[in-house]
């Protein structure tokens, strides 16, 4: 693994913990996929080997799709772990509440943007929270956390990687969700064209009255 | 027939699905009475015209055991709390139907409840916890929630079928046979206790959410192939559909740092996910809670209690606003109650 001086454990994830570390005098993250005690360890070791290698396949990827994402050092699949690029930056989970409204909407529409160019990329996240994108310090917004993602161009996987987003600002931002939602697909629409954005609207309204219990969905 | 001077009582109604119940409940917290009276249906799932039918059919007689266990007339209510939604049209509706008869007879208010939050404030009143983050499993509901600023938020849940619906679906199709009063999903557990092998299956985890049905498609499909044994079929699919509410689970408590869980609903009765969910809550230092089965289950008690605490926070149901709502969100209720 080569050279790794005091990691310091600044998240532990449910999937994984997060070690800040001096790695050949770079500062890096590492991602280690601890064993789950509680899932058996076949099942377990499955997970979280397709995990490992997938999330660098995807935030490489990404990169091409004109997203910013960590620069990938080394993936070790026998510990599951994956070394890569620190952001230096703040969660975009700790500005949004607190950011002012023209802020919110420049913030939230750049989002839909970066969105939009994973998914004509073929790329969905899979995770899309705002704890999963960085505003650097260069203002450049960079995402991460792609354990849970894939390659998909399908309208479908579009559609739940949305509507997962908006859940997120359901949960954490229920104050200002439709706001923000309007400005990612505005953003998104800016990158894949007005009637694809469109379509994918039509989609998460579907994906929204299959769950069980929308109010949109007409009674029994 | 005791009636001690100065205490308040509330009767609750709950009939969203399968089950018809009656509770009682002091507004100081103490169940009196929880009646719980099942529709079995003769073969197949809960149809819903049918399940209303007997719960139409149980009902006096329902009301009459719960007041006589608690040892109260019907003079002695304060309040008559029911549950308004989310559930079955049918069976809401005839529950809704029993609850305004009674209280219109009787001359006092109506309250409507969320069943979904009556299982968490009852998880709460029974287990003692106070701001625990719950995962609520059923035949109807996969949710796992927490209280934020007002409400309880849905941090995940099933983008299509419940957990329960699963397991139930695949003993039905599967054939597998219930001992008398036997939930179809702790016939799985009994077959699962003596599997071994893993079959892969799909693990369908899309950020907080999760995916039941094409995982049941593919149990299924793999049972009638016939080349697995029931049991490691069982096995493998407790295993991955647990697998992946506890990961969602571990997800929640790790974002919202709560120090509490709870786990309800029918399915809580699985030792599995028992240990499972006490796992993660021990990883987190989070105190694990199980909430006995009479109150998992679907239970006027919880109705009771539940409207109890909105009621004393001011919240009536008038005649006119009491129709039910089949499709009422856990996220869309205010709990004033909770701080």
């Amino acid at each position: 693994m080569g050279e790794m001086k005091q990691p310091l454990l600044i998240k532990k994830g449910a999937e994984a913990s997060l070690y800040l570390a001096s790695w050949h005098g770079r500062k890096v993250i590492m991602k280690k996929r601890l064993p789950k005690k509680y899932r058996l360890s076949k099942l377990d070791e499955q997970i979280k080997t397709y995990r490992t290698i997938h999330e660098p396949q995807l935030i490489h990827e990404a990169k091409k799709a004109g997203v910013p994402t960590p620069t990938i050092f080394l993936v070790n699949v026998k510990d599951a772990t994956i070394i890569m690029e620190f952001i230096e930056g703040r969660q975009v989970k700790q500005l949004l509440n607190k950011a002012s409204k023209s802020e919110r909407q420049i913030l939230c529409l750049r989002i839909g943007e970066l969105i939009g160019r994973l998914h004509r990329y073929g790329i969905i996240h899979g995770d899309l929270t705002t704890s999963n994108m960085i505003l650097s310090s260069e203002g450049k917004i960079f995402f991460v956390d792609f354990g849970l993602g894939e390659k998909s161009k399908e309208l479908e996987a579009r559609g739940v990687d949305l509507h997962l987003m908006k859940r997120a600002l359901q949960s954490t931002h229920f104050r200002f969700v439709e706001e923000c939602f309007n400005a990612v697909i505005e953003g998104y629409s800016k990158v894949l064209g007005s009637e694809t954005g469109k379509n994918v609207l039509d989609k998460i309204r579907e994906i929204e009255r299959r769950g069980r219990y929308i109010a949109e969905r007409k009674a029994d | 027939m005791k009636r001690k001077t100065g205490e308040s009582y509330c009767l609750g109604i709950e009939s969203t699905a399968d089950d018809f119940s009656v509770g009682i409940s002091t507004f100081s917290g103490k169940i009196l009475a929880n009646i719980i009276d099942v529709y079995i249906p003769p073969k197949g799932g809960i149809h819903p015209r049918e399940a209303a039918r007997h719960h139409a059919g149980v009902a006096s007689s329902v009301l009459e055991k719960a007041f006589k266990k608690a040892g109260i007339k019907p003079a002695d209510l304060s309040i008559l709390a029911f549950s308004q939604g989310p559930g079955l049209g049918p069976c809401l509706r005839t529950g809704a139907t029993v609850a305004r008869a009674l209280a219109s007879y009787l001359g006092i208010h109506l309250v409507g409840v969320n069943h979904c939050v009556a299982h968490i404030e009852i998880g709460k009143l029974e287990t003692g916890t106070e701001d625990p983050v719950t995962l609520y499993v059923s035949g109807g509901n996969t949710i796992v929630s927490a209280f934020d600023s007002g409400r309880y938020r849905v941090f995940g849940e099933t983008l299509d079928i419940a957990i329960g619906n699963c397991l139930d679906v695949f003993a039905r199709e599967a054939g597998l046979h219930q001992r008398v009063g036997e939930p179809f999903g702790a016939v799985v557990e009994r077959f699962a206790a003596n599997g071994k092998k893993l079959i892969s299956l799909p693990y369908t985890v899309k950020g907080m959410d999760m995916s039941f049905s094409g995982l049941l498609t593919a149990a299924i499909n793999l049972f009638k192939k016939g080349e697995h044994k029931l049991e490691d079929l069982c096995y493998s699919l407790q295993e991955t559909v647990f697998s992946m509410v506890t990961e969602v689970t571990e997800r929640a408590l790790a974002h919202t740092e709560k120090k509490e869980v709870l786990l309800t609903g029918g399915v809580a009765a699985n030792k599995r996910l028992q240990s499972m969910i006490k796992a993660i809550a021990e990883e987190h230092d989070a105190e694990f809670s199980v909430i006995p089965r009479e109150f998992a289950v679907d239970n006027g008690a919880m109705i009771a209690w539940t409207g109890i605490l909105a009621y004393k926070h001011g919240v009536v149901t008038p005649i006119e606003e009491s129709f039910v709502k089949s499709r009422w969100r856990l996220e869309e209720v205010e709990v004033p109650w909770v701080k």
